[in-house]
């Protein structure tokens, strides 16, 4: 299908996209479109007026930010996936990359994109959660900072207000030792039908904080707490590792799809909690 | 109904046209242009065959407005070679059937060009990873595999 009608502005500044958002409730912005114009060709959405954010300069950046790092709005999915940066200070999101869309898909889409269209099965508001990242929202009437945890409130829906726009992405220096990403899909680089992502801190021997983090079965990505705490104050056993992995199956209430059904996707929450701390733990050895 | 004009070149030739906004480059290329060698598949981006390359990288071009590519340089399918003289990529895809039908072919060939431009000698992983987005309902992929591993062969051979 063709997309609907829509007036098209394109910003040349941030101060330019946020007086557009301003002056036109009925708009959105247009970013690597790798989402967005799908939908719109499906008619899926109509937006009556889209506000182009890809002439801005000097938003792709990814840049030192204390001892964590920050990403600016048009950071592309394949510069993040390779940057060296990332790679060092939140190995976590480069893991996470191996899983998500296309190499094409990925040249042109953003992570500010991805986290504002909040798919509930997409795999960065997982990494997001599970390392404590804060994004960044600006308008005309000032910004604020918004923790992931909070950011994600349901299907395709975020805190972010509508004359808002996603500017910075802000992960933190690694808190955790052990970290570990794994999805289930049906075809490399798909959308997922499960996704964890761990970390975890162990001292002498001890569990002693964990992030246990899911997507795909639920409205949004969400922290399986009581997982968390099945592993938190001993040692990463098998007691342990069995008891997280019923906890986290039992922490979730999934769909069913053409996909996978919800007994499908509850085995495969338990499969993924089980695989990722495992990884987790034996990367902070 | 509102037109913005833009310039485009494709191909190494420039164009300079009225579009509406919602005008995809895909139905720019194929309907105003008449370069119908990109094809449409899903127009929801998943099956890659509309796949160009847009200022030296792939894009799909049902998932970019037209108006997005005001002041880039497209590359099609048309551009890559003739029939007198064919692109590495696309002898290699003849000599090893690498198509049946063709509908996937015109993407399949973009991104073999833009994986074997970073990565001259590609192993199958790499190659499966790199068409991991581009469908094709006819061959298997076994032969697509098989051809572009024959089409780095033959650029390692050639030069590029
Ligand atoms: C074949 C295919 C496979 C894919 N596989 C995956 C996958 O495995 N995992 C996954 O997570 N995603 C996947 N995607 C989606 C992809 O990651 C998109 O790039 C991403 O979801 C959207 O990013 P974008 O920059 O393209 O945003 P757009 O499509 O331009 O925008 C998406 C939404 O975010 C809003 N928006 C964008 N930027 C901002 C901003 N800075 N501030 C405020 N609002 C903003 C837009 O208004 C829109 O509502 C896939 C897509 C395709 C086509
Ligand atoms: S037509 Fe563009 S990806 Fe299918
Ligand atoms: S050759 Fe027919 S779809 Fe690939």
């Amino acid at each position: 299908m063709k997309p609907a009608r829509f007036r098209y502005l394109r910003a040349a500044s941030v101060n330019d996209a946020l007086q557009a958002l301003a002056e036109n409730p009925d708009a959105q912005i247009l970013a690597g479109g790798q989402s967005l114009i799908a939908m719109m060709n499906l008619r899926l959405v109509k937006p009556a007026c889209l506000i182009d954010i890809n002439r801005i300069s000097n938003i792709g950046y990814i840049d030192e930010d204390g001892d964590g790092v920050a990403i600016g709005a048009l950071a592309r999915h394949n510069d993040v996936k390779h940057s060296p940066l990332i790679r060092e200070r939140c190995p976590l999101l480069t893991e996470a990359y191996e899983s998500i869309a296309h190499h094409t898909v990925r040249n042109r889409g953003t992570l500010g994109g991805n986290l504002c269209h909040a798919d509930p099965s997409s795999e960065t508001p997982a990494v997001m959660v599970a390392t404590g990242a804060t994004l960044m929202l600006q308008s005309l009437r000032g910004q604020r900072e918004v923790g992931a945890e909070d950011f994600f409130l349901g299907t395709y829906e975020t805190a972010r207000r509508q004359d808002e726009m996603l500017t910075e992405i802000r992960l933190p220096g690694r808190r955790t030792d052990g970290w570990a990403f794994a999805e289930i899909s049906n075809r490399h680089g798909d959308f997922a039908i499960a996704v964890i992502a761990t970390t975890l801190r162990i001292e002498d021997g001890r569990c002693e904080a964990a992030r246990v983090v899911a997507s795909g079965v639920g409205e949004h990505a969400a922290r399986l707490e009581p997982a968390e705490e099945a592993l938190i104050g001993g040692p990463i056993d098998d007691a342990r590792l069995d008891a997280a992995a019923a906890a986290a199956a039992g922490a979730v209430d999934p769909h069913s799809d053409s996909h996978a059904d919800a007994a499908y996707r509850r085995d495969a929450i338990a499969a993924l909690t089980r695989r990722t701390v495992r990884r987790a733990a034996a990367r902070c050895d | 109904m509102e037109r913005e004009t833009i310039s485009v070149t494709v191909n190494g030739r420039a164009y300079e046209r009225a579009v509406e906004p919602r005008r995809l480059l895909s139905d720019f290329l194929r309907e105003d242009l008449r370069l119908t060698g990109t094809h449409v598949g899903c127009e929801h981006g998943v099956c890659g065959s509309c796949t160009v390359m847009m200022d030296g990288v792939t894009a799909r071009s049902c998932l970019t407005f037209a108006v997005m590519a005001d002041g880039a340089e497209i590359e099609t399918i048309e551009g890559l070679g003739s029939v007198e003289a064919m692109h590495p990529v696309q002898q290699a895809f003849w000599e090893k059937h690498g198509l049946q039908c063709g509908f996937c072919t015109p993407g399949m060939l973009m991104t073999a060009v833009e994986l074997l431009k970073a990565n001259p000698d590609p192993s199958v992983d790499d190659i499966r990873d790199a068409i991991s987005g581009n469908l094709c309902r006819c061959t298997g992929y076994q032969t697509i595999v098989e051809s572009i591993q024959y089409a780095a062969k033959l650029m390692r051979e050639d030069g590029p």
